[in-house]
């Protein structure tokens, strides 16, 4: 066997230390979170920890097993897999345990399975089959088919409806993007962030018309702010661009203030009446609209709290008081960062944070060097995800992002997202590892 | 087209996120102390509620048992600050050095979960300590009870207080190292309701360590349940009266009250005072109790087991009238070479016989129990099928097993049956000749107090019997425990008792009768006198009774260890006893005066071991 065909020999090195560290740091940190001084057996099941090491061993030997799959396996099951995941979130609408009102598990004895944690893998690995078969992704067909692939398991997880799992597929437009996407709707969806913002955070406050006591409402004054910047426009254009060129950017100047309308219109719109009184109030809470530290608020306030109190160094691991008595909702899944943040101080967050990114660097890294177009999307793929949890859970714990219930790659208490997680990642370093001897 | 530059907005914003992040969190971990301020706000305190322990009460409402607080000094070593060790080792009157040891044990032991650092300050001490509290963070006292004996009786019945012992803890997951437990009598016997059922609060303190309120509304408390009361048949003037008399002596005093088989005094002499075992001194004095020659931590009430003697006659006369095989007025000459006896005229009457209690009349009566020539060809096995009949109709008397009493450690004695003696010369192997000694209560016959006391109630009642209980009821008064509302009934026909009751009441009212001492102005006491054999020294008296005779309200078994006759001790305690309860009075000061100044145990020294006479023919 040559050096090219060995498998083995070719295994990412970092990445797989990266998977390990993350995986042992990520159970000590539960086991921390649900540490009972007066019961600490390790290998307790009724205990977090202890289902959380069922689950590694799991993980391990599931990401163990996937390391022998043969890569162009995984080209030629991608859409079966899909297909799988897809049916298995039609069927946990029809049969699954609903918990915290989604019905979104599986039940097998005390041990749940969360078949939305699968779909991310499901959907990068169909829509890599997909791409990688694509030129470059500039017809509209294409921009149509490969959106539908995203949106299908999408709908059904917002049907279950558990939301944060199904914004984590936004991560996929980082991979459009990447494949041909125009950069103009990034960029549009960046203005329009931007815009909604800006509409929510002056939707309850009102202004007084200039030079009358006449109140108006806050869209109706951004409204009129838009209107000013385009009459300027306007006169800039007029007085200041040749004549050739006018009329287009009059055309511009006129679908933005009239598209502009409609939009803070369909934001307030959607506020309204599309989200759920919960999802407003975190959205208002964030925006910095309402401040209610017993209430909404409240778990960002308690969950910054716990990191604060961590101080430079932390208290020492098992000594963290805040994130033991349950002052941190959610304390060893949405917000088990807390744990580390009280634990091990700013050297603990920074050190995750740190690694996290080197992860995803390293992920796009590995991206790069590949010969085959269908590892090299299906790696951005991974990294993307990757990103958008952190960016979110991390985020959140500290107040940059609203509470969007998505976990912490292997830190999470959470038996789907570790293998889920693990699938990904393990996928990866098999298709990596034939960087040499295959092309796809 | 080549997007390949596109990658660079995803590490550029992988980067500038990591950044803000990295920024951010050294902004709230290390800057600001917004967040500290406020963790320190909230710190949380997890508090242990004991809840009181239930009283014991005696059968008519007067305490037994109580509590009283104290309280223990605990100290989480994480939140001890600035901490002064000799003034705190001052106010707590504890060496310095001592306390230092103490803290380091703390410490060594968890440094964010409370050690006790003293124990059981009484509550005027700690009132003083308390005021000072505040300058020492960290430190905090917890109350809980200890028992508390207002009259000072009843030490083996009503049992103590102890920590749990590791096995405990490691068995029940209720217990914690340092929780308290009940050992012995009543306490053990009725833990579970007693001490109710502790209770966990948490509660937010500030750094000063007042509390400012509950956690989350008490979203994860648990309420402390109380724990209930006992309300006892005791009647505390008979048991105070009781162990009076009883002191100096070895031995012990069982009364019931037979229509409900309420236990009304159960004194194990020598008794010990209670509060000997309570708090900080238990250990010590525990020891010193332990290591007495005279053993006043052995209850014999329960657990002494002697042979019957002489008040076996009445259940073997009870069993043969109602086999059949003697009529009430069966004569047997009183025949010295089958069985020693004393001098007295023939027994011509099953009464007389009692009053008597003529050995050789109950040799035959034995003997004509076991050898009913149901087997004609072997004695032995015709021995065998006697004893089986025999056996079973002794223990429907409640003999041979151990009482259901409420009370833990107690002994069943013994009725030597066809399987015990099979056991023990093999089967085939003995014929009434080998056994007859307990045809007068003696050789393998064995019973506790408590089982001869059930047996005068029995005698009382013609028949029948309530299993004899301490506790009445638990929690409320009128809630009568159920299990001792079943009525058990005796092998033997109510009409028999007649002809018993009659030779029991001569025994205490006719000239020559042995228990003339326990005669009482007006109240019909019917009584019977035993030896129980005592091979290491003078023999233990036993007195049975009940009373009055009519309608019987009291039965009785008076245990006197080492004092010969049972007419001379036992007989006379017995009666004035019976005086106390029935009419509250004493009417013969001086012969309590005289019960109570005896000292048998100092006596006892000079006791040699009298020769015992042959008993085989």
């Amino acid at each position: 066997m040559s050096a090219r065909e060995n498998v083995a020999a070719n295994l990412d090195r970092p990445l797989l230390v990266m998977y390990l560290v993350l995986l042992f740091a990520g159970w000590a940190n539960i086991y921390s979170a649900a540490y009972d001084p007066d019961h600490a057996g390790i290998f307790d099941l009724d205990k977090e920890y202890g289902k959380q090491a069922v689950w590694m061993a799991i993980s391990l030997t599931l990401g163990s097993a996937i390391l022998l799959v043969r890569g162009h396996l995984f080209r030629d099951w991608a859409n079966g897999i899909y297909a799988v995941v897809i049916a298995l979130l039609a069927l946990v609408l029809l049969i699954g345990k609903e918990v915290n009102g989604a019905k979104a598990w599986f039940g097998v004895g005390s041990f749940g399975i969360q078949p939305a944690e699968f779909a991310k893998y499901a959907t990068a690995l169909a829509l890599t089959r997909y791409l990688s078969g694509l030129k470059a992704l500039i017809d509209f067909r294409s921009r149509v088919i490969s959106t539908a692939i995203i949106l299908f398991p999408v709908a059904l997880i917002m049907l279950q409806p558990d939301t944060g799992t199904a914004l984590v597929s936004g991560a996929f437009i980082l991979v459009l993007y990447r494949e041909g996407l125009s950069g103009n709707v990034l960029l549009l969806a960046i203005l329009a962030a931007f815009l909604s913002i800006l509409s929510l955070i002056l939707k309850e406050s009102s202004f007084d018309l200039p030079f009358t006591d006449r109140p108006l409402s806050g869209p109706l004054f951004l409204l009129m702010v838009i209107g000013l910047i385009a009459a300027l426009a306007w006169l800039v254009v007029r007085n200041m661009v040749i004549k050739r060129l006018r009329k287009r950017l009059y055309g511009y100047i006129v679908v933005g203030v009239v598209s502009s309308a409609v939009f803070i219109g369909g934001v307030d719109y959607a506020f309204e009446k599309v989200l759920a009184q919960h999802q407003r109030d975190r959205i208002l809470v964030m925006l910095g609209q309402m401040e209610d530290p017993q209430g909404l608020g409240y778990n960002v306030k308690q969950s910054q709290t716990a990191i604060g109190s961590g101080g430079f160094s932390g208290k020492g691991y098992l000594d963290g008081t805040l994130t033991k008595f349950k002052y941190v909702p959610m304390q060893s899944t949405d917000f088990i960062f807390c744990t580390v943040g009280e634990e091990w101080g700013f050297l603990g967050t920074a050190a995750v944070v740190i690694l996290f990114t080197v992860l995803i660097l390293r992920i796009i890294q590995i991206s790069d060097r590949q010969r085959s177009r269908f590892t090299r999307i299906y790696a951005y793929c991974v990294a993307s995800i990757f990103f958008l949890h952190l960016m979110i859970n991390v985020g959140m714990t500290i107040g940059l992002a609203p509470v969007i219930g998505i976990p912490l790659p292997f830190f999470s208490y959470g038996g789907s997202s570790m293998i889920g997680f693990t699938l990904l990642l393990g996928t990866l370093i098999r298709l990596d590892a034939e960087r040499l001897s295959q092309l796809r | 087209m080549n997007f390949e530059g596109r990658k660079y907005v995803l590490i550029a914003a992988v980067l500038a996120i990591a950044l803000i992040f990295v920024l951010r969190l050294f902004w709230i971990q290390v800057v600001d102390d917004q967040w500290k301020a406020s963790a320190a706000s909230m710190a949380e305190r997890k508090i242990t509620d004991y809840p009181a322990r239930g009283f014991i009460y005696d059968r008519k409402g007067r305490l037994l048992v109580a509590n009283t607080p104290v309280y223990d000094l605990m100290v989480v070593p994480r939140e001890v600050k600035d901490f002064d060790t000799a003034a705190f080792a001052a106010l707590i009157s504890v060496p310095v050095e001592e306390l230092k040891l103490r803290m380091t044990a703390a410490r060594k032991y968890s440094i964010h979960k409370p050690s006790v650092i003293e124990k059981q300050i009484t509550a005027e001490q700690f009132a003083a300590i308390s005021v000072h509290l505040h300058s020492y963070a960290g430190v905090y006292g917890q109350s809980r009870t200890l028992r508390t004996y207002p009259p000072r009786v009843g030490g083996h019945m009503l049992g103590y207080l102890s920590e749990v012992d590791a096995r405990k803890v490691a068995a029940d997951p209720y217990y914690k190292a340092g929780d308290v437990i009940g050992v012995g009598g009543l306490e053990q016997y009725y833990e579970e309701q007693l001490r109710g059922r502790r209770g966990v609060r948490y509660v937010l303190v500030d750094v000063h360590n007042n509390i400012k309120g509950s956690f989350k509304e008490g979203r994860y408390d648990t309420l402390a349940v109380e724990g209930k009361d006992l309300h006892t048949g005791i009647d505390l003037d008979m048991q105070r009266l009781g162990e009076q008399l009883m002191q100096h002596k070895k031995g012990s005093i069982v009364a019931l009250d037979p229509k409900t088989g309420e236990v009304l005094c159960l004194v194990s002499s020598p008794a010990y005072d209670p509060e000997l075992l309570v708090g900080r001194v238990r250990n010590t004095n525990y020891g010193i109790l332990q290591r007495d020659s005279i053993k006043p931590l052995f209850d014999r009430a329960l657990q002494a087991q002697y042979p019957p003697g002489s008040i076996f006659k009445l259940v073997q006369s009870l069993v043969a009238l109602d086999e059949g095989v003697i009529n009430v007025n069966t004569s047997f000459a009183c025949n010295k070479s089958l069985v020693g006896c004393h001098n007295h005229p023939t027994a011509t009457s099953i009464e007389q016989a009692i009053q008597f209690s003529c050995n050789p009349y109950f040799y035959h009566v034995f003997d004509r129990i076991v050898e009913r020539k149901l087997d004609k060809k072997s004695r032995f096995r015709d021995a065998a099928l006697g004893l089986g009949e025999w056996e079973h109709r002794v223990r429907s008397f409640g003999l041979g097993e151990k009482p259901k009493i409420d009370l833990p450690s107690l002994k069943g004695g013994n009725i030597p049956g066809p399987a015990y003696y099979n056991r023990k010369y093999g089967e085939g192997r003995w014929a009434f000749s080998t056994i007859y000694s307990v045809s007068i209560g003696q050789g393998e016959v064995l019973t506790v107090p408590i089982q001869m006391a059930n047996l005068a109630a029995i005698f009382a009642n013609k028949g029948w019997y309530y299993d004899p209980h301490v506790v009445r009821a638990v929690g409320h008064p009128d809630s009568v425990q159920a299990r001792y509302r079943e009525k058990h009934i005796v092998e033997a026909a109510p009409q028999w008792f007649d002809h018993i009751q009659e030779g029991m009441r001569r025994v205490v009212a006719e000239a020559g009768g042995t228990a003339r001492r326990a005669r009482i102005e007006g109240i019909t006491v019917c009584g019977k006198t035993g030896t129980a054999e005592n091979p290491h020294g003078e023999d233990h008296a036993v007195f049975v009774c009940f009373a009055p005779m009519e309608d019987p309200q009291i039965a009785m078994a008076v245990y006197v260890e080492n004092s010969g006759a049972g007419g001379r001790w036992a007989a006379p305690i017995a009666s004035v006893l019976i005086e106390q309860y029935l009419t509250d009075t004493i009417t013969r000061p001086e012969v309590v005066k005289e019960l109570i100044e005896t000292d048998l145990i100092a006596k006892e020294k000079f006791f040699r071991k009298k020769p015992k006479k042959p008993r085989r023919r």
